[in-house]
């Protein structure tokens, strides 16, 4: 990582701890719900930004994530850290077993199978409905969701919970970008014959990757369900799959702060929107075909090839 | 390089910085603009409303909003609560858990509302509770879901205007044993919804000396029925169905021309046709049967002066059908909770005297505090009993049969065929 991306970084992180004291309660209270959803979608930045793997089966690993979390507290009574490093494992499992698989084809191919996995995983929630209540979902007690005696059901708590979390994927995910590894996944994505031809092993790092977000994004789903209280088969319907998607490609794919800036874009045309008209799905699409059309590479994309090229 | 510039000869970094600056300064403005204060006795008192106006709950919200504007112009028209008049703040929530728990948060952190109020789908109303409860807002749902009487909930969450589907399902019972038959086929979608009917139904016939010969539990993503029908044992005497969507159009048709005219006694439960036209195409072969309605949707020969007036102020016709349009047809066997629930939080504010948000946990023990709630102009789909203890409330409820392409009363329940044992007791949680 430079000097510059490091400074970037730990200045985004410095403002947005300085949010939480500034920022009336309801968008610090929103903010640390988005900073979950960056999360997610930087998980999924790594594999489709960085790696050219656009799945579309993403919510398969947020959910799995999520119900490794609430399923072990609610069934097994775990206390947060090993439900949480358990919903890790789940995700890592999930993704490692869906990525042998799925990285057999490319393209659309490679999309379609992620696609039905997800489906497969979302049928597989309504069919345990016994367990997790389907597509109802369960709420978690409020008296279990602490961590290390931290209470995130209170608004410092949850807010400092996700900005950790927030803080160590954006660093972690920084740093692995910028190293061999991550600079491999670039030259994989812009030509992966070249990199095969260069002696990479092609295969076993899409896989790598392909895990890493998965487990990425299962955190940012036992988070979720730790700092909210939820989990419900909602979270792994297709349209879940489909908002880090937008998130990576609003804010810029192949941008280590693009998910968050796609995050909190989307939330805000959302919420902003619904409240000036009932027909705001009309205009959150309008804007979506507006960027897409004049900001083809998002919008911390587009700012790193016309203002910022170190941008990272 | 090169390249670069041509691309970019009008878009400098100063303008893209000028354009993020406003819109930062934009966003400062918005949220820096100053906050409603309640500094009057006469200001409004502000209900959040968590309406589905989108996704799949839109056809419900469009009548739960209809019933809501009709019930809070009742109670403005009569004086307000205390002296005050009541505004509604509605926000969709695109009938979406996670939305509906953003929603929520606006409610209670955003836009100062006193309370919030109106979910009705139960994933909507799992997803936004918890944060209803640590924002320590009261939420008042209209779902009809176990989940509040469940003890999943907690205390800011109520249920004071809608019988939840344990009670319904479970009262059904007696009628089907005594009239129907005994041995009962369930079809049912494979999802929470679905189980819910699955187990309370199969639990109260057999209490009946019933029994359920067979469950089939159809696929959320199914759109052809025939090949479940075989499943259907010979020795059945009821089809019991709760299939809900559009694809229930579908499965009558497909039914009908499964057991032609010499098919078992059909029970079924209305939610699979709120919003239906029942004389719709398709719909003939439901001609004879029986279906649970939360509220008769026809006005019955016998109807009650309030629900003669409730219907009239609702805008809704003889039919069940909008008085402006005959073919928008009403979610008559739900949208009542809205009406009784704004009631009740009425009666729960004036006895709690409440005056703003620092009264919430008084209006919480007020509402609490209720039990009988008679048949009158504030409850006119029946008599209720609520249960403080697990914040639901129990009321009589209604079997009609398909006649001429018109549901007509054929029984109404006790409140007694209602009630199951407590499984939480609400009261013993702190604020």
């Amino acid at each position: 990582m430079t000097g510059k991306d490091a400074a970037l970084h730990l200045g985004v992180l410095a403002v947005l701890l300085a949010a939480f004291f500034v920022l009336p309660e309801y968008h610090s209270g929103s903010l640390a719900r988005i900073m979950v959803l960056a999360v997610y979608a930087m998980g999924y930045n790594l594999a489709f930004g960085y790696t050219g793997l656009l799945s579309l089966g993403h919510a398969l690993f947020f959910a799995a994530g999520m119900y490794g979390l609430a399923l072990s507290m609610q069934i097994g009574g775990w206390p947060a850290l090993p439900a949480f490093l358990l919903a890790l494992g789940a995700a890592l499992a999930v993704a490692g077993a869906v990525g042998v698989l799925a990285l057999r084809t490319r393209g659309v191919g490679f999309m379609i199978v992620t696609l039905m996995f997800a489906q497969a995983g979302y049928l597989t929630v309504l069919y345990f409905g016994a367990w997790t209540r389907g597509d109802e979902g369960f709420a978690l007690p409020q008296e279990v969701r602490n961590l290390f005696g931290l209470d995130v059901t209170t608004p410092a708590g949850r807010y400092f919970a996700a900005l950790a979390l927030f803080a160590v994927v954006l660093l972690a995910l920084g740093a692995l970008v910028r190293a061999p590894f991550g600079r491999t996944l670039i030259a994989i994505r812009e030509n992966e014959a070249r990199a095969a031809m260069l002696g990479y092993d092609v295969q076993r790092l899409k896989w790598i990757a392909f895990v890493v977000s998965g487990v990425v994004s299962g955190a940012a789903g036992a988070a979720y369900a730790l700092l909210f209280g939820y989990a419900g088969a909602t979270f792994a319907g297709v349209q879940y799959s489909i908002f880090p998607l937008l998130y990576v490609l609003l804010g810029g794919a192949g941008t280590t702060l693009g998910p968050f800036v796609g995050a909190v874009f989307m939330f805000y045309l959302i919420d902003l929107s619904s409240g000036i008209t009932t027909a705001y799905m009309l205009v959150a699409g309008l804007a979506l075909v507006l960027l897409t059309l004049f900001l083809p590479q998002g919008i911390l994309g587009t700012l790193r090839r016309r203002a910022l090229p170190w941008l990272p | 390089m090169t390249r670069k510039r041509l691309l970019t000869p009008d878009y400098s970094r100063r303008s893209a910085l000028k354009t993020l600056g406003l819109g930062a300064g934009a966003l400062a403005a918005t949220t820096a603009l100053p906050r409603f204060v309640q500094a009057q006795s006469s200001a409004p008192i502000r209900i959040g409303f968590q309406v589905h106006r989108t996704g799949i709950g839109a056809s419900y919200g469009r009548w739960y909003d209809r019933t809501t504007q009709a019930a809070v112009k009742r109670i403005n028209d009569a004086g307000g609560i205390n002296g005050r008049p009541v505004e509604i703040v509605a926000e969709d929530d695109g009938t979406d858990a996670k939305r509906g728990a953003e929603v929520v948060e606006k409610f209670a952190t955003q836009l100062n509302c006193d309370i919030g109020f109106g979910t009705l789908f139960s994933h909507v109303v799992i997803g936004s509770a918890p944060r209803a409860g640590e924002l320590k807002l009261p939420y008042f749902v209209v779902s009809e879901g176990h989940h509040v009487a469940s003890g999943m909930l907690n205390r800011y969450t109520l249920q004071p205007g809608i019988t939840d589907v344990k009670s319904q399902v479970q009262a059904m019972a007696p009628f089907v044993a005594n009239n129907l038959g005994k041995k009962v086929t369930m079809i049912f979608p494979d999802f929470a919804f679905g189980h819910d009917h699955r187990d309370y139904f199969s639990k109260a016939i057999a209490e009946q000396g019933g029994e359920v010969v067979a469950m089939i539990a159809i696929p959320p993503t199914e759109t052809s029925f025939t090949k479940y029908f075989p499943q259907i044992p010979r020795e059945t005497e009821v089809v019991y169905h709760v299939m809900v969507g559009p694809a229930v159009l579908t499965f009558v048709k497909e039914l009908g021309e499964f057991f032609g005219p010499s098919r078992p006694e059909l029970f079924g439960f209305i939610d699979s046709l709120e919003a239906v036209d029942i004389t719709s195409p398709g719909l003939e072969f439901l001609e004879g049967t029986y279906f649970w309605e939360g509220n008769p949707r026809y006005a019955q020969e016998n109807q009650s002066e309030y629900d003669k007036a409730y219907r009239e102020a609702v805008g809704v016709d003889a039919n069940g059908a909008s008085v402006s349009d005959a073919k928008d047809v009403s979610t008559y066997a739900h949208m009542f909770g809205c009406w009784e629930t704004l009631n009740i939080i009425k009666a729960g504010m004036e006895a709690a005297d409440y005056q703003g948000p620092d009264q919430r946990a008084a209006l919480i023990e007020a509402v609490e505090a209720m039990t009988e709630m008679p048949e009158g102009m504030d409850h006119p789909q029946g008599p209720k009993v609520f249960n403080g203890k697990t914040h639901q409330v129990f009321g009589v409820q209604y079997i009609s049969q398909v006649k001429d392409g018109k549901l007509v009363l054929a029984h109404t329940t006790s409140i007694d065929d209602t009630l199951y044992p407590d499984e939480v007791d609400y009261t013993t949680q702190s604020f």
